[in-house]
């Protein structure tokens, strides 16, 4: 079967994040000034950092929708929530991978403790593990959907709380870009950086409706079956 | 409202009682926290640091409450005691309150067995320790049941409940050893105050959702 983009705007949103990706690794290789500070090896910035904010995206959309589960008791908003959680693990696992790479060339050690968002992101992942450990050991259902909503909900509330309390058991030694003064970095690498996470940004909604789709599709079928037999 | 702290009062009472008949969960508490303690003695090097064995008091306590927390659920789901709960006349959050009460007693008497324990163990527990303690039971109960009454309707229930408690009881034990060893312990009393109010209000709300359909 034949797709045309203007019939499928999944299609075009996958061009578009196909697209922005090009031109931010452009960006990142030609455009922007190597940092004065950190060198080369400061590029992965642009793609670290969109990849986290990414992976916060993904899980308040997540909670988001869990609550919209737990209030408004939309339809899908279960599939919706846990959609959106598996892809912010998924990026928060590339997180950990890239801050880790990040960590290495920049301070000479794959893992630093002190390092509070890298660590920030190693608890996130241990509860969002969890989060799919709950959702495979309970029966599919409306409890299920309950259950996972109110963890995803526990699970946005963790994410300041749990800064917080990383930010107390460390000294500070993470740069910070983002201040209340606005970003401190040049036009250029702001421009970069701002590209990136938008093709980041755009990437992620892309896996996130064909991963919907394909679950969508597998329920549908589910019941197609169940029908059948 | 009189009527809202009357059920939890019941119900607290309920769980308190059936633990004064049975005694399968208090018992198992207490001897576990001081095998514990006897073990962290032999896994510490003989010249560690006061710092050391603090830390792993608040491994113990958190590991023991999670023992009474995977108990707290058991008679509920397996015999069907919940059904009748959420059934019952009552606001469901109310069913959460008792509980937490009563997780929070056992909690509380196996602590005060476990931290005179420790001091004749290891090293002696300043106020704020004391403190921290109390203010980390709030927060592990109120969090812990939520969780309790999730990992129940699991299929490996024992499994779950420590996966679903321990990223969310990080925060704890960060205000706990803080408090513990920092020389200025009231920002870490206030974190876990924090950690309380707000996982307190959470739980209390959400509570409605794990127990129905």
């Amino acid at each position: 079967m034949r797709v045309r983009t203007s019939e499928n705007p999944l299609a075009a949103l996958a061009a578009l994040a196909g697209v922005l990706i090009a031109a931010s690794v452009a960006l990142i290789f030609f455009y922007v000034p190597t940092d004065a500070d950190q060198g080369f090896s400061q590029r992965i910035f642009y793609i670290h950092v969109p990849i986290a904010l990414t992976a916060y995206a993904f899980f308040g959309w997540g909670a988001w929708k869990a609550l919209r589960h737990l209030w408004k008791r939309e339809p899908g908003a279960d599939l919706e929530s846990y959609v959106a959680i598996h892809q912010g693990v998924i990026f928060g696992s590339l997180t950990l991978l890239t801050g880790s790479l990040w960590a290495k060339i920049s301070w000479g050690h794959w893992w630093l403790w002190s390092e509070s968002q890298l660590v920030l992101f190693l608890v996130l992942f241990l509860f969002y593990g969890a989060y799919f450990m709950l959702r495979y050991s309970v029966e599919p259902g409306p409890a299920r959907a309950n259950m996972c909503a109110v963890y995803a909900v526990f699970g946005v509330v963790l994410i300041p709380i749990s800064f917080l309390a990383i930010r107390l058991a460390n000294q500070l030694i993470h740069p910070v870009v983002f201040t209340l003064q606005g970003p401190q970095m040049a036009g250029s690498m702001f421009v970069t950086f701002c590209v990136s996470l938008a093709a980041m940004l755009t990437l992620a909604a892309t896996l996130f409706h064909v991963e919907l789709a394909g679950k969508r599709i597998d329920s549908r079928l589910r019941e197609l079956r169940e029908l059948l037999a | 409202m009189r009527r809202y702290f009357l059920d939890a009062g019941a119900l607290a009472r309920k769980d308190l009682l059936l633990e004064l008949r049975a005694r399968d969960t208090l018992p198992a508490m207490l001897l576990f926290i001081v095998a514990v303690l006897v073990v962290f003695h032999f896994a510490l090097p003989t010249n560690a640091s006061a710092h050391a064995s603090l830390g792993l008091l608040w491994v113990a306590i958190l590991f023991t409450a999670l023992l009474g927390l995977g108990r707290s659920f058991v008679a509920e789901r397996e015999q069907g005691v919940l059904d009748g709960l959420v059934l019952a006349p009552s606001d469901r959050s109310a069913i959460w309150v008792g509980k937490v009460v009563a997780t929070l007693a056992f909690l509380v008497v196996a602590e005060a067995v476990a931290l005179p324990a420790f001091a004749l163990f290891f090293t002696s527990i300043d106020g704020a320790t004391i403190a921290g303690v109390a203010l980390a039971d709030i927060g592990i109960c109120a969090v812990g049941t939520v969780l309790a009454a999730m990992a129940a309707a699991g299929r490996a229930r024992e499994l779950l409940l420590p996966l679903l408690f321990l990223p969310l009881a990080i925060p704890i034990v960060v205000g706990g050893v803080g408090s513990s060893l920092a020389a200025s312990s009231g920002k870490y009393l206030a974190f876990l105050a924090l950690y309380d109010a707000i996982f307190v209000l959470v739980a209390w709300a959400a509570f409605e959702y794990v127990v129905t359909e």
